[in-house]
């Protein structure tokens, strides 16, 4: 078996925390930053005075590092609201024009890079598909719940990529065709039966929405067990590799802990009909006779 | 310190390509980029790739295609190059599984696109790049290839010496993003940049917000030329709040383009009599300008995009990822009401120069991808031309890195008897002010000299430390300076005036004030500062040095903008409404020495490798 690739982090001297003492430079710098964040939210204030068309939104707050930030709390911004705005754009212009401290991940803009999954008004939505025009006012944005909080709204995403490493998320076949300039034959209902799963942009939103992966840090989780279907159901990659591949899901914490509650259906912003995949995964293992927890 | 054979900086379509590739050559490879491969650009590509498959085609009608498609400004081993590896490398992609849209026989499916004298995209429904990243990051793990994820490069670790082309590149400088951590990267073989588009050089681009040019700038402080920075490439249907693509797929169905006043202009006005709303990229994107600059626009800003009239049935059928975008990006319903749409920046035809193999000047530094100009795609990239670029030249690149001999390359990098210097008369001088940090004008990024001079050759690994001390000396000034000036400021004024001046229509004062514009943000960046006090996740110092990046991004293109003063491709300039060949088949370069932009230029290669590319007027 193949290893899965390394993410490497190791540790540093300037951890979270007080590994490190803090010079008076810092400390200087830190309280002078307190007073500039007072002052940026009075001014955010003014503005929401003066413009008729603000958007009031409560960003969670928290860092580590930062004595006014290590005991989590809400900002409030007001930012001017335009037509077509998303959540990420009021998120981006408090950072841009109020606070530069304010973090969050967040890259395409077009729902394909899969890094700003915020909990938003109570629920998992990427904050660029998200129009603020279809919000309850304030809008509510916090990190995504049950990931580890590393600064504000950023999660620790390492153990959910390590979870979809664990299903060997890649392609398998001792079949290929001879001539490299052959390609393998898939029909197009084959391809159409994995394409919702090919969908995934490893956003994390299901397994944030999870109560089972909540509770059980070692279930493997919607979007690892649908990517596992994506592969088990490709036709290429022929039937030993399918069973191999139902084995990983069956294990303990594999598709029999789902208990087919569809939050994870309701958030995936792909639609991706995780639930349908994983239902069906119990299925084929059943048919195969494998092990049943 | 880390140390691996083979860095690979980036991990989009073609820092993964390359990595598989050195990996398969028994290197030792790690990939640092600063977002995880999964969220990288290539992502968000839409129509396919192109590649010679099926009977009926060949890789010579490719690269005739490509040469026309580049206006004549493509080096014909860099496009034959392409184009014969293009099928294998395809095929090799639906060998790691990616699920291609098939035809009935279950063979991949291809399309007609722009350009191309044969239906020769392959594709995966509208969701192209998707795959093709996900396919080569899934290969990267099964291959168990160390990642260096949510890393930020900020240097190059290059050896000290007044000959560029006598440099060497020995590795990299990054930090941890999560952490702060800064740490030297020593690479024993290569470092094969592959950082992407610098699309957010503009404030209306289809770029995602990390496409900052970080690659470019890097390597031309490092002496490596920018080649072609002018050639730029705007798409005509942008979403206007964000930029979002829509689809050249809704024209090619029957979409219209109508002005404020209800007009089908591309008609009405007499912008493309024949082919109206399915004229190409730039003749389309020009009409819309034009239409709102003259007080026909809706809003003052953008057109209608209207595809009602083709039907509920159709556009869920064909369409439907369009009706998403429209809602999700712009609270538009498709169904009901027309689209806003504008221009946009799209993608960026020149960048570092390379030759066919990847390697650029400085032995042990090569560059792959958008951030690249290995020259296939001239002064205008046809639709479907990047994404074979990514796998073609990443696999070479990454082999060549790795170690492999691939025979020596036809491009030439550097000056050679055919160089020419280039003279244009600038406002201002714009590259000779010092950017607050001290070390970042040094000829290379490597550091001083040494006091005995160049006979001593340092060692690889004092050249990293030396390239980490200057770096950690960057971040801290940065860090610690109490007050001046934040980034978003600079950022906002600096795409501002790019997008008024360096857009789909050029003047030579437009280009004139872009250029003071950009002199006035590189002297207020000496006085920037870093407000974030933590080293935990820390966007503004990252972002912060990105600008920096932006800086000499924008400064090359605005440069080799005003140099050009012609028509071609993508490069419009009112002053000059035609091609001229006689003077400009050839390249332009923009060298950084001593903290000087010097330009000039290099001829084009026309000569293939059993015929010569005979340039033809291109009409519309
Ligand atoms: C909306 C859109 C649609 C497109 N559609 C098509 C199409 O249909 N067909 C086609 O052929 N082309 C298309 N293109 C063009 C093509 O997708 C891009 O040119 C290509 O994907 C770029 O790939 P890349 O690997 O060079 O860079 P990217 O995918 O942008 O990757 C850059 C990588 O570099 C990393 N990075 C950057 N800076 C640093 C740094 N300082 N330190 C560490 N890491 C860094 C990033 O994290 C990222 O991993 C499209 C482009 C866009 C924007
Ligand atoms: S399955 Fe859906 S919600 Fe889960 S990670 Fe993938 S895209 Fe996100
Ligand atoms: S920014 Fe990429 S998914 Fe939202």
């Amino acid at each position: 078996m193949s290893t899965p690739a390394t993410r490497e982090r190791e540790s540093t001297e300037v951890d979270a925390g007080d590994a490190k003492p803090r010079s008076p430079h810092q400390d200087r710098r830190l309280q002078e930053k307190a007073t500039r964040a007072e002052q940026s939210q009075r001014e955010s204030e003014e503005r929401a005075a003066e413009h008729e068309n603000t958007v009031e939104i409560k960003v969670f707050r928290y860092d580590p590092e930062v004595e006014e930030k290590q005991e989590p709390r809400f900002d409030t911004f007001h930012v001017p609201f335009e037509k077509g705005m998303t959540v990420l754009d009021a998120v981006m212009y408090a950072r841009d024009h109020y606070d530069s401290s304010l973090t969050f991940r967040h890259s395409c803009r077009q729902a394909i890079c899969g890094s700003d999954a915020f909990f938003i008004n109570g629920r998992q939505r990427l904050g660029c598909q998200t129009q603020i025009a279809e919000l309850d006012t304030p809008v509510r944005i916090e990190p995504l719940p049950h990931q580890e909080v590393v600064k504000d709204l950023v999660v620790d995403m390492d153990s959910f990529y390590e979870q979809m490493e664990a299903v060997e998320p890649y392609f398998q076949t001792n079949e290929l065709p001879e001539d490299e300039l052959a390609e393998q034959r898939q029909t197009r209902e084959n391809r159409e039966k994995i394409k919702m799963g090919t969908r995934c942009i490893w956003c994390a939103s299901c397994m944030s929405s999870c109560n089972i992966a909540a509770g059980d840090d070692q279930y493997l989780g919607p979007a690892p067990i649908s990517m596992a279907y994506r592969f088990a159901m490709d036709e290429r990659e022929g039937e030993d590799m399918k069973e191999h591949r139902l084995r990983i899901i069956e294990q303990e914490h594999g598709v029999w802990r789902c208990q087919t509650q569809f939050s994870c259906t309701n958030v995936c912003p792909k639609d991706i009909p995780l639930t349908e995949h994983i239902q069906e995964l119990k299925r084929e293992a059943v048919k195969k006779n494998l092990k049943f927890w | 310190m880390h140390e691996h054979d083979v860095l690979v900086v980036g991990a989009g379509g073609a820092g993964l390509r390359a990595a598989i590739a050195a990996h398969e050559e028994g290197a030792d490879v790690a990939i640092v980029t600063k977002l995880h491969p999964v969220r990288s650009h290539t992502g968000a590509a839409e129509g396919g790739i192109n590649a010679a498959l099926r009977e009926g085609d060949s890789w010579e009608d490719h690269a005739y295609d490509t040469m026309k498609g580049s206006d004549y400004l493509g080096d014909a081993p860099a496009i034959e190059t392409l184009c014969k590896d293009s099928p294998e490398e395809t095929i090799q992609l639906e060998n790691w599984g990616m699920p291609f849209s098939r035809e009935d026989d279950g063979r991949v499916s291809q399309r007609p696109f722009g350009g191309l004298s044969f239906p020769r995209t392959t594709y995966a429904g509208a969701e192209t790049g998707h795959h093709l990243l996900h396919t080569l990051y899934q290969q990267v793990v099964k291959r168990g290839i160390a990642v260096y994820d949510e890393w930020y490069v900020t240097r190059l670790a290059v050896s000290e010496d007044p000959d560029p082309e006598k440099r060497e590149c020995h590795g990299i400088v990054a930090f941890d993003v999560q952490t702060g951590e800064v740490a030297g990267f020593r690479a024993r073989n290569g470092v094969v940049l592959a950082t992407g588009g610098p699309g957010q050089v503009f404030d209306h681009t289809t770029n995602a917000v990390s496409c900052t040019g970080d690659g470019p700038a890097m390597a031309y402080r490092a002496g490596v030329p920018m080649e072609d920075m002018e050639f730029i490439q705007f798409h005509p249907t942008t979403l206007p709040s964000t930029g979002v693509l829509i689809s050249e797929g809704v024209r090619g169905e029957g979409g219209i383009l109508y002005n404020e006043k209800g007009e089908r202009f591309m008609f009405e006005h007499g912008y493309a009599s024949n082919s109206g709303e399915l004229a190409s990229r730039d003749v389309v994107a020009r009409a819309e300008l034009t239409e709102v600059n003259e007080g026909r626009g809706v809003d003052d800003e953008y057109v209608h995009l209207d595809m009602r009239h083709l039907g509920e049935e159709r556009i869920i059928d064909r369409l439907e990822n369009i009706l998403h975008l429209a809602g999700d990006f712009e609270g538009v319903d498709g169904l009901v009401e027309p689209m806003p749409v504008k221009p946009g920046q799209h993608y960026a035809m020149g960048g570092i120069e390379t030759d066919e193999n990847g390697e650029t000047l400085v032995s042990g530094l090569y560059a792959v991808g958008e951030c690249a100009c290995v020259s296939v795609h001239g002064s205008n990239r046809l639709g479907g031309n990047a994404l074979p670029e990514l796998i073609v030249f990443g696999a070479r690149a990454g082999r060549h890195a790795a170690g492999t001999d691939l025979g020596e390359a036809i491009i030439r990098t550097g000056r050679t008897e055919d160089t020419e210097i280039g003279e244009v008369d600038t406002p201002v001088a714009p590259g000779a002010i010092h950017a607050g940090d001290t070390d970042d004008d040094a000829v290379a990024d490597g550091g001083e000299p040494r006091a005995d001079g160049a006979s001593v050759v340092p060692e690889p690994d004092e050249v990293v430390e030396r390239a980490l001390t200057a770096e950690n000396r960057r971040i801290d000034h940065l860090m610690e300076k109490d007050e001046g000036i934040q980034q978003a400021e600079l950022r906002e004024k600096l795409q501002k005036t790019m997008t008024r001046n360096v857009n789909v229509f050029r003047t030579e004062e437009g280009l004139k004030q872009a250029l003071r514009d950009i002199r006035e943000v590189r002297e207020q960046y000496q006085d920037v500062y870093v407000d974030d006090p933590s080293r935990t996740f820390n966007t503004d110092l990252q972002q912060t040095i990105e600008m920096r990046n932006l800086i000499d991004t924008a400064e090359a293109i605005t440069l080799g903008a005003l140099a050009r003063d012609e028509f071609r491709g993508a490069h419009w300039r009112q002053e000059y409404q035609e091609r001229r060949d006689e003077k400009w088949l050839k390249h332009t370069l923009l060298s950084w020495n001593d903290g000087t932009p010097e330009l000039w230029f290099k001829p084009v290669i026309l000569e293939g490798e059993d015929k010569t590319y005979e340039p033809k007027i291109r009409s519309y």
